[in-house]
């Protein structure tokens, strides 16, 4: 990440000599003075340096993710994702990982990622705030995406078509606030089917950070209840990562369309002509299964920014989007 | 004994909290709390030092944006101390001091991103604001005597120089070296937003239930702040000041237009951008104010109030254990350790831990919140009870502690734990950031829904919040006579 190593044997370097210099010279002004010296050449390298680093990297092709799940996991599949990308677009790729969906988004709106794997929620809000952003590639699944409500055994609920009353005073936790499938999907359906907000209907509410951090914490019983995103559920659930008996599944959503991979409107301008249309094509195109395992989807398909409208239109009812 | 009036302010300021229990929403929520506490504690005496590739590295960078940090900090701080006594400044600094660090960070994250000046700023802004006024209250203190004594016609700046640092250099470097060891806890938890501090490493680990991983990086923390004074020497700092700028990391480049966008549209309050105009500001204010400022400032002082009273509490009871009138030395070193520990923890990384293990509510926070700033009171009270001198017959056990050490010590006491206050509402704020219904839950709620003009009011908000208790507290210590040196 950074030139450590470089910076670190010059500096030992100089240390080394300032101390000798300090040594030797016991209150010599022309020693004094050459440790001076020192000190502002240091002074100004380290200047050029900082500066010199913030310029450094400005043609490399960024991407990030919303850290929708456990982070050894995202930075495992996204390293496979930045030297899959770099071979394919012959350019210098690299992922970043962030600590919140809107520190994604903000990244993505500030030109410091030109990429970004996004929910269908922080998708439409990064577009919006990035004219010329489109939508180019989302999961197979993502097209008809859906969410699971997840209970406690000590609940006693049982799966049903519906949300029903039972659930009324339990307590109720949803992934990261600006999550998808983890806030918006579920608060609608919340508030759609008790006519509430989740803080009236719930005797408390939490947010859990991410969809495993929520599967968690609904299977060890700090929370009665939780949503999340079936992908995760399923891929935990393989891996033999989830307690039946402590934790069961008791709604499953209507369908709506989540994650895509959307991309800056400039960086033709800036990386060349025509590398939006050979960034869509390698996300296409990718078919390394093991990779595609990691996300999990079994395939990338083209997106446009309209297949988005239903999130966009959901965020603004419940007031999330202005 | 209802007469004297500190103990007539610590029975209202009980009163307060308990009448603020009713109200508050403390609850064990986790079903198997202790479970999870015992995996913690298994964790951090079974560390695992070489699971995460990048712990040398976020130690470094920890280290590198204390210095760094502090030391822009204390230059600003410094020139700024020198115009202190013109009202504007003073107000200046009192702002600034009164923002948090990560909110600072949020802040600057905006719009510089992953930058390392983000983390610089987040730290050299709010301590420039203390170091300001601490600085000028010490340069205040100086005995004016030896400036008198200085020949007529001397300079200005020679006189500064001559007859007033010499005076105050002492304090200043003993304050300055004390805040730098508030910087390595501020750099730390810096990581929490995203930056490659301990925090970033510390949260993934604790949030994947890795708590070996997580143990480690707690004692390598420790270690790191106990042998401060092995490694900080004099000497070195030139060297460790000039070298620090290299190990910051790279971060993301900055993009200058998104700092002019987010000054001139972000923070723009929504009505002023739209077509409605000043006539739509009162509703939104309005409404802004009635559903996330007034919900989050209730709380925050509920929190404040009883997190207040659990932290002298807890001093009480902590200071004996470092006090040479108790036990023996044995007893007394782990009774050093217990309480360095605490002190060294910063109360978000205890209040996240807390919170992971027994689920969200205000009782996390305010354990941590006791714990930590009840370590802090508690040392220093301990030591000042140490230099007590008691009749060679003088009761033993309870009744020395009770009728002995307490009376003369709680004068002190109290003015720490008033010194304390606005630095403990500025903590619960910021702990609303890890899902307890605080101002900083609504800020960082506004932040996540990318809405920057309703966060920036909320910030100012809390700001003002600070000021106020600041305020108040100062007033309260006059009030009683207390004095008190300044602690982090």
């Amino acid at each position: 990440m950074f030139r450590v190593e470089v910076n670190h044997v010059i500096l030992t370097g100089f240390v080394k000599r300032v101390r000798k210099t300090l040594v030797e010279s016991h209150g010599k002004k022309k020693d004094i003075q050459m440790v001076l010296n020192l000190i502002r050449k240091l002074a100004l390298t380290s200047f050029l340096v900082f500066v010199g680093s913030a310029t450094a990297s400005a043609q490399t092709f960024v991407f990030t993710a919303i850290p929708d799940e456990d982070e050894t996991k995202l930075v495992e599949r996204f390293r496979g994702v930045a030297e899959y990308l770099s071979e394919q677009l012959d350019a210098d790729v690299r992922y970043i990982p962030v600590k919140s969906y809107a520190a994604a988004v903000s990244a993505f709106r500030n030109n410091q990622v030109q990429l970004a794997w996004f929910g269908g929620l922080s998708g439409v809000q990064a577009r919006a705030l990035v004219p010329g952003s489109q939508a180019i590639a989302q999961g197979e699944e993502d097209q008809a995406f859906f969410n699971y409500f997840i209970a406690h055994k000590s609940t006693g609920l049982d799966r049903a078509d519906t949300l029903t009353d039972d659930l009324r005073g339990m307590t109720f936790t949803f992934g990261s606030k600006g999550s998808t499938s983890g806030r918006l999907i579920p608060e609608y359906h919340i508030r759609d089917i008790f006519g509430e907000a989740p803080e009236e209907v719930f005797e408390r509410v939490g947010f859990s950070g991410n969809h495993t951090r929520t599967l968690r914490l609904v299977e060890s019983g700090t929370y009665d209840v939780g949503a999340i995103n079936y992908k995760v559920w399923e891929k935990e659930l393989e891996d033999g990562n989830i307690n039946t008996d402590d934790v069961k599944i008791i709604w499953k959503t209507p369908a709506y369309p989540n994650y895509q991979w959307s991309i800056r409107g400039d960086v033709d301008e800036n990386y060349g002509e025509g590398f939006t249309d050979r960034v869509r094509e390698a996300l296409l195109a990718l078919d390394d299964p093991e990779l595609l395992e990691s996300f999990p989807r079994s395939d990338f398909v083209p997106a446009s920014n309209s297949d988005y409208e239903p999130i966009e239109s959901v965020a603004k009812e419940i007031g999330i989007i202005d | 004994m209802f007469s004297s009036p500190t103990v007539r302010t610590s029975l209202i300021f009980t009163a307060i909290a308990v009448v603020g229990l009713l109200f508050a929403d403390i609850a064990i929520t986790s079903a198997n709390p202790w479970k999870d506490l015992g995996r913690f504690f298994l964790g951090v005496v079974t560390p695992d030092f070489f699971s995460t590739e990048g712990l040398a590295t976020a130690l470094l960078r920890t280290v590198a944006f204390a210095f760094v940090g502090v030391a822009l900090g204390s230059v600003c701080g410094f020139l700024l101390a020198l115009v202190y006594r013109a009202y504007p400044v003073r107000i200046f600094c009192a702002f600034i001091r009164a923002i948090h660090e990560l909110f600072w960070a949020l802040i600057f994250l905006q719009f510089f991103g992953f930058h390392p000046l983000t983390g610089v700023l987040a730290i050299a802004i709010p301590y420039a604001g203390i170091f300001a006024k601490v600085y000028a209250e010490i340069l205040e203190e100086a005995d004016p005597e030896p400036g008198r004594l200085l020949p007529p016609g001397t300079g200005v700046i020679s006189a500064f120089l001559y007859a007033r640092i010499p005076d105050c250099w002492v304090q200043m470097r003993t304050y300055t070296a004390y805040r730098l060891e508030c910087g390595l806890r501020s750099s730390a938890i810096l990581g929490f937003v995203g930056l490659p501090t301990l925090g970033f490493y510390l949260e993934s680990a604790f949030s994947q239930g890795h708590y070996s991983e997580a143990g480690a990086m707690l004692i390598l923390f420790y270690v790191l702040i106990a042998t401060l004074p092995l490694w900080v020497k004099p000497r070195l700092l030139p060297v460790y000041i000039i070298g620090a700028p290299f190990f910051l990391g790279e971060g993301m480049p900055i993009v200058w237009g998104n700092v002019a966008r987010f000054f001139t549209q972000d923070i723009v309050p929504g009505p002023l951008k739209g077509d409605e105009g000043w006539s739509g500001m009162g509703s939104w204010l309005g409404d802004l104010f009635v559903t996330q400022a007034l919900p989050g400032i209730w709380n925050t002082v509920i929190l404040t109030q009883i997190a207040l009273v659990a932290t002298g509490i807890i001093a009480l009871l902590a200071f004996p254990l470092i006090s040479t009138h108790f036990g023996g030395p044995v007893r007394r070193t782990s009774g050093h350790v217990f309480l360095v520990i605490l002190r060294s923890t910063p109360e978000y990384i205890l209040a996240y831990i807390l919170l992971q293990l027994w689920g969200p509510s205000m009782l996390p926070a305010v354990v941590a919140l006791a714990l930590h700033n009840g370590g802090i009171i508690g040392h220093l009270i301990g030591r000042q009870s140490s230099t007590i001198i008691l009749r060679p017959d003088a009761s033993t056990g309870l009744n020395r502690y009770t009728y002995e050490l307490v009376p003369r010590v709680y004068r002190s006491f109290l003015a720490f734990l008033f010194y304390r206050w606005e630095i403990i509402m500025r903590e619960t704020a910021i702990l609303g950031i890890l899902g307890i219904y605080t101002l900083g839950f609504y800020v960082d709620n506004a932040i996540q829904n990318i809405q920057f003009d309703k966060a920036m009011i909320l910030i100012l908000i809390t700001a003002s919040l600070n000021i106020g208790v600041d305020i108040l507290g100062r007033f309260i210590r006059r009030k009683l006579a207390l004095q008190t040196m300044p602690t982090c």
